[in-house]
Order: structure tokens, then sequence, then C-alpha cells
């Protein structure tokens, strides 16, 4: 669910257009950090896989379906940066072809999904991931926690913009509540299905997973040849 | 998610030769945003409001029949505001403020009001972008993105996107049929254990799909830039039918200031 155009007033809508630029243009330069000179064709890769899967219905229980927000997913796959760019590209072509929130509010739309859920998600998995031990299940555990953590957070920074430039008089508590209630049901779906997909992508190619990389040199798994012929570079 | 035509992302556009079709790209982006940003700017509360969404409307239906675009068109766009309905209906139960009695029930002024102005701005910003949307091919959107200075390396990002939303797409549409056809249903979370795995691959694949695509781009001489023809100048004549929109639509809102 994306914020639409006029939800939210013009200073607000600016200022959070700022913000989405600022975090963008941080995240091309630390993607370059991440991926190098693939940046581009990798990043695009990765944005076209967190398309696709936001368009798997999970069930989620009780004949209700969700679908990933991925925010999460993606970082500890690719790491935050390289995440923060996919998911911008993922929201901005669906706000062009589809229509699915604003053009105006998309700097909204970034700041909240990408650059709010990506570094609450991230900041939290990496802390777990320093206090527990060096394992699968703690980096499982840590994704999860992430993962969950990262959509009610999000929601409450929406209905914090919106206090400040909503154009309903609402109840803020009232609204904070409700939206941070149903949010931490989806937290709660998304750290399942971000769970279930770590831990198969960990199982078949580890060195794929960004956030995983000290539990590679913990558990001094056999590096896989690169792909990438040393000649070739 | 079934095989549209055109692909997954082009499954919005309409083959068309229409004077929207023809417009340059980067035009029609400056147009639909800046239409965007006057209905946003459009004061909810003024008395004048209702009239000036009439206008809006007239403005955007008419680019829409220029565009060769059927009303069921636009109608089906209009499902993605499905959830800011619920949240609008919702809005005049919760908000505060000097009470109204409509049809027995007390519902309240300023929220009204304000479920009135979000439903009314958001249709007709999804209506301007569904127009888009249909007249304007996804390549074509990202060479006006590129003319209006989006940064290289995020054009060629959304470049790889939409080269190959279709073929990860592809991919897991066929995982679907390998999986419906072995007998999966999925109906509760138990299901994760063969979905998860199945995204898992999805990613896999997609990322290894990536370094082969990066090394044949090596192999051809790539060296981080993609390398794109000059851009031709654009004539006076397509800036004012491109912003024919959005000029139209601020005229509407400032003889609403003026004269409301």
């Amino acid at each position: 669910m994306h914020v639409p155009d006029g939800f939210l007033d013009a200073p607000t809508s600016a200022a959070t257009a700022a913000v989405a630029a600022g975090g963008v243009a941080l995240a091309l330069r630390g993607a370059r950090r991440e991926l190098d000179e693939r940046t581009a064709p990798l990043a695009g890769l990765t944005a076209a896989f967190v398309f696709a899967v936001q368009m798997v219905n999970f069930p989620v229980g009780a004949g209700t379906s969700g679908h990933l927000m991925g925010g999460l997913l993606a970082a500890v796959l690719v790491g935050p940066w390289t995440a923060v760019l996919c998911l911008t590209v993922v929201l901005g072509v669906q706000a062009l072809l589809f229509a699915d929130g604003g053009l105006t509010a998309l700097g909204t739309n970034v700041t909240l999904l990408g650059l709010v859920a990506v570094a609450v998600g991230w900041g939290v998995f990496r802390l777990l991931a320093r206090l527990l031990p060096t394992t699968r299940g703690g980096v499982l555990t840590a994704a999860g926690v992430g993962a969950f953590l990262s959509v009610p957070v999000a929601a409450l920074v929406f209905v914090g913009l919106f206090a400040v430039g909503g154009v309903a008089d609402v109840p803020v508590g009232t609204v904070a509540a409700a939206m941070g209630g149903v949010h931490v049901l989806i937290g709660l779906g998304e750290a399942a299905i971000t769970v279930a997909v770590v831990g198969a992508v960990l199982a078949v190619r580890p060195d794929l997973v960004h956030g995983a990389r000290a539990l590679r040199r913990a558990t001094l798994l056999a590096e896989r040849p690169a792909s990438v012929p040393a000649g070739a570079r | 998610m079934t095989a549209v035509h055109g692909g997954v992302l082009g499954g919005a556009y309409l083959a068309g030769s229409s004077p929207v079709h023809r417009l340059e790209p980067h035009l029609k982006l400056v147009a639909v945003l800046g239409f965007a940003l006057v209905v946003v700017a459009t004061p909810v509360h003024a008395p004048w409001a209702w009239a000036a969404y009439g206008g809006y409307l007239a403005l955007v239906l008419l680019a829409a029949a220029v565009a060769g675009v059927r009303p069921a068109r636009l109608a089906r766009g209009l499902a993605i505001e499905v959830p800011f309905v619920l949240f609008a209906v919702l809005l005049p139960f919760v908000a505060q403020g000097p009470r109204v009695q409509v049809a027995g029930l007390a519902l309240s002024e300023s929220g009204l009001v304000a479920a009135g102005g979000l439903l009314a701005k958001a249709t007709l910003s999804v209506l301007a972008a569904v127009v888009l949307s249909a007249s304007t091919e996804p390549r074509a959107l990202v060479t006006g993105l590129e003319r209006l200075r989006l940064p290289s390396l995020l054009v060629q990002i959304l470049t790889f996107m939409i080269r190959y939303a279709d073929v990860v797409g592809g991919e897991l549409h066929r995982m679907r049929v390998a999986r419906e056809s072995r007998g999966f249903v999925g109906r509760n979370l138990s299901a994760l254990r063969v979905l998860g795995p199945a995204a898992g691959s999805l990613f896999v694949r997609s990322y290894e799909r990536g370094e082969r695509v990066h090394l044949a781009m090596l192999s051809r001489g790539y060296t981080g830039r993609i390398p794109g023809a000059p851009a031709a100048a654009v004539p006076v004549q397509a800036w004012l039918t491109a912003l024919a929109l959005p000029l139209g639509a601020a005229a509407v809102l400032a003889s609403g200031l003026l004269l409301g």
C-alpha cells in the first residue's frame, strides 16, 4: 500500500522528497562500494527480483494473504545501499506504470519503504547479528526480527508525517494505534517470508547472502571459485 | 500473475499513434507531474474545491480521449485506489471537530471534507498516470527520465529492471506452473516451506543472470556508461501541446483562487 497524491500537504511532501533524494544520492555512492562496477546489472536484476516477488501472494493464515515489501530481504541479500536503490526503482516503476503511489508522493514512499524500512531493518539486523552466535540460526533470527520491526516502524513514521502534514484532523493516537496494530501483523508476515527466503538462499548459495559474510568466515566454508575468471576483470 | 502480451510491465501500454503517443516522453512526464502538483495544491476546504476538481477531471478526460484511452481502461486503472477508498470512508468517523447528521450518523464535518478531497485528488492523479502509462512505452519512460537528468546509474538500474522484469517474472510463472501441476495449493503458513525456497532460488537465478549479463556487457566494451544518441531539440509546439494539461489545470486553480 503506497501513499497516493494529496495525502500529505505540499511542504511535507517536498521535505520527504528532499530526504529521499539525499538518501538515494548516498545509496548511489554506497552501492558502488558493495558491488563495484557491477552495480547497474546486479542492482537492476535484484530490483526485477523484488518486483517479481512482490507479486507472489504468500498465505499468512486465516484465509488472508500478503505480499512482501522486501526492504530487509534485499538488504540482507545484496547489502543495504543496493537495497535502497532497488526499492527506489521498484517504487518508481510502480508509480509510473501502475499509478500505484502518487508521483508527488514518490519521495514519501521512497523515504518510508526504502530509507526507513531498510535503515531500521538493517540496523536491528546488524545489532542482533553481533549479539547472537554466528550461526545460521543467529543470522535468520536477526533477519526475522529486523524484517518484523521494519514494518511497524515505517508505519509509525508515516503516522508522524500524517500528524505533521496530514490533510485530515484525525486524533494522532488513534491512527498510531490502528496503523501500528495492523502493521505488527503485516510485520509478522514479512518476518516469516524473509526468514524462509534467506534460509533457502543460505542453504544453496551462502556466498550470495551479503548479511551472512561473517557466517562464511566463521564456518570456514570452502570458497566457491569466483564466477568471474581473474583475467576477465 | 499471468503472462500478459507485451510483458508484465508493457501490459499498461496501448499501442497507438495519437498526438499524445507522439509527444516526447520527458514532456509527458513533466506534464503529468505538473498536473499532479496543481491537483495536490488545491485547498480542500475552499467552497469552490469541487468545481476545480470538475475542471481537472474534464481536462484529464480530454487528454484520455485524445490519447485514445477508453473509459474501461481508466476504470481498471482506478482499482489501485481501493485501499485508500477504505481509509477515506473511515475518516468521517474518526476525525475530530463539529459533527453533522448524515442518514442518522454523526459524522465529522472536517473528516467528510478531507475524505472527499483525498478521494478526488488521488483519483485525478491516478487518471493522469494511467493516460501516461497507456500512451508511453516503459523504455520511452526511461529515456524521458534520462533527459530529465536522473542520475545515470539510476537510469541504468531502471533499464535493467525493465529489461529483465519479464524474464524474472517468466521464471516465477514457470515455477508456479510446475508447483501447481504437482498439486500444490498454498493455504496456510506451511506453504512457506515451498514458496520460500522458490523465491530463494529465484533470487539466486536473478543474481547469477546479473553476473552473466555483466560479463557479456564487459566483453562488448562496457565501461560503466551506456552510450546514447544525442537528444534532439524539442520544438516549442510540442512543449505547448504537452503543457496544455498542467497549464489548463493551473488556470482552473488560479480562477478558483481569484474568483472564489
